[in-house]
């Protein structure tokens, strides 16, 4: 009842929903980074909420299951196989035991969640089973799989048959995750200003190649703070736009930590965090200003979705 | 403060005590008591946040000081559809610092002693510290161990603690290029501060010693050695004290 790691992929990691809670003892939420394709992969092989999945980041890793095992991979569009056959994304796939999966390049997107039935089991630290990558614990010993890992699977109430088998219906995850479509990430105001004023919304970003799950670092044209003084240390989150001083904005991700003393210019709203942590460097993003009660709106539309794909996936899994 | 225009998003901007309470994101506020790193007003973050921990509402997930700020992070879900959760936690927050005025009857914050072994290989930089003071080692040291400080805030990496209360002759600045590996345990001086790295990492600080007390055990309740708000006093020990209490 195991998951073997013959290759490990770029930066595979365990997470859960991430720890929330213990911020003022320095310690932030880790956790996936694109929540909604995290939840969606968990919903498609009857797992419940928040349980621990792999995060795979642009090269996926080579898996062997030693039972037979029903998995669903979300979020980046990855190039997936079982014996040189293709396997599709956001659908229950039962996989035949001791099945060797290969997970090559994200075509499209960064991050692809890989959930199992039964889930990963990890002890849970401070209520959670996340890596924490930068502060070295939780997961799989606090770190990225490496070759030769073994990870332990949990009891599924299904008994998946010993053979493939691909689901005929998929989960169509726009507009939440569209990588047909340019990315538009709205934004709060934050406690600095730029000048000029609409500098932010006005130009346009790309994602450097010095991203990664704690920050996505932007190149562009260097944006000027209204008032450009040194600041203290303040509280930040994941989705904060902190502006450096060389004036390229870096977006806080699920790995923030959890004080910053550069400049606040703004807060990338919740129900656009799925679309950041699938920007791969290079891509282009516009950024659109966003008032709170829009926010809430777009925050609540993006739950009634999720909340209809988990109504159709339940009937769908439902025995007949 | 200065006002930055009509384009913040202020909960409320009621000028009571001038003291700004403004969202952070979607599911957090921040209260500024200032914008300098100052012992007083830390002390009015820790005395405000220790009288909102008394009084935990259930949407409340975290309280984050900082320096001269504390933020309130909070549970969404907590609320219903039609509640404006921003809003509804600057209220209440307002009202405890109402209640919060005559708060100078604080508890007494705890103390918690770190021993240090100060120097030699665990303190590699002490005697160019020294050097820049214009005083000697021991004299550095006497200095270190004299100070009272205080956790203004645990942060940069998981149970590293922020002191404030140094000896201004101790100040230095960070180094130019930060070490790649600096040990767990390590005691270090970054500008007009001091604190502890809780695991190995990569740091710029300048270490003057060592203690062998784990600052961050994430099995451990708390994690952290240390909260902000405590007090703390180093206490200078022989090196063995410190190597044979030290697990790889």
């Amino acid at each position: 009842m195991s998951l073997h790691v013959i290759q490990p992929g770029l930066l595979t990691s365990v997470q859960d929903q991430g720890r929330p809670g213990h911020r003022r003892y320095g310690i932030g939420t880790a956790g996936a980074v694109d929540a909604y394709s995290f939840a969606i992969a968990n919903l498609l092989v009857g797992n419940p909420p928040g349980t621990a999945v792999l995060e795979i980041t642009l090269i996926g890793p080579r898996l062997r299951f030693d039972r037979a095992a029903r998995i669903a991979l979300c979020g980046a569009e990855i190039d997936a196989r079982l014996d040189g056959l293709p396997l599709p994304g956001w659908r229950p796939i039962d996989l035949p035991a001791a099945a060797e999966l290969a997970l090559g390049a994200c075509r499209r997107g960064a991050r692809a969640y890989l959930a199992i039935a039964g889930g990963l089991v990890v002890p849970k630290l401070m209520g959670s089973a996340s890596t924490d990558l930068r502060g070295g614990f939780g997961g799989m010993r606090g770190r990225a799989l490496a070759r030769g890992d073994v990870l332990p699977l949990g009891r599924s109430p299904l008994s998946p048959p010993d053979t493939l088998r691909i689901a005929s219906w998929w989960i169509d995850p726009t507009p939440d995750l569209d990588f047909a479509q340019p990315a538009f990430v709205h934004v709060l105001p934050g406690h600095d200003a730029v000048v000029p004023a609409d500098a932010l919304f006005s130009r346009e970003w790309r994602v450097a190649a010095a991203s990664n799950r704690q920050g996505l670092r932007l190149q562009g044209d260097a944006l000027s703070l209204a008032d450009p003084r040194e600041r203290i240390s303040e509280p930040v989150v994941a989705g904060t736009v902190q502006l450096p001083p060389d004036g390229r904005p870096i977006l806080l991700l699920a790995d923030a930590q959890t004080h910053g003393g550069y400049a606040r210019v703004g807060h990338v709203i919740a129900a656009d965090l799925p679309r950041l942590a699938q920007l791969r460097p290079g891509d282009p993003l516009h950024f659109v200003p966003t008032a709170r009660d829009q926010a809430r709106r777009l925050a609540c539309a993006q739950r009634q979705r999720l909340a209809r794909i988990t109504l159709a996936i339940e009937q769908r899994l439902r025995p007949a | 403060m200065t006002d930055r225009g009509g384009d913040r998003d202020m909960i409320d901007a009621s000028p009571a005590g001038s003291l700004q309470i403004e969202p952070l994101g979607e599911a957090a506020v921040l209260l500024r008591f200032g914008e300098r790193i100052d012992a007083a007003l830390n002390r009015r973050v820790h005395a405000l946040t220790a009288h909102l921990q008394t009084r935990r509402p259930a949407w409340l997930v975290d309280i984050v000081a900082a320096y001269a700020s504390l933020a309130l992070y909070i549970d969404l879900d907590a609320f219903t559809m039609d509640a404006d959760p921003l809003t509804e936690a600057g209220a209440w927050l307002r009202l405890r610092l109402d209640e919060a005025v005559d708060a100078d009857a604080e508890p007494t914050p705890r103390l918690v002693e770190i021993p240090v072994h100060y120097g030699g290989e665990d303190g590699p930089d002490l005697a160019e510290l020294a050097q820049a003071a214009g005083i000697s080692e021991s004299d550095a040291i006497a200095r270190h161990v004299r100070a009272d400080y205080s956790v203004a805030m645990l942060g940069f990496a998981a149970g590293f603690p922020y002191l404030l209360g140094l000896d201004s002759a101790l100040a230095m600045p960070r180094r130019e290029v930060p070490r790649t590996r600096v040990p767990a345990g390590s005691v270090a001086i970054g500008g007009a501060q001091t604190g502890v790295y809780p695991r190995e990492s990569p740091g710029g600080w300048r270490i003057i010693g060592r203690t062998s007390l784990t600052l961050f055990d994430p099995a451990r309740d708390p994690p952290a050695l240390l909260s902000p708000g405590d007090r703390v006093r180093f206490v200078e020990v022989a090196a063995d004290e410190v190597a044979h209490r030290h697990r790889r």
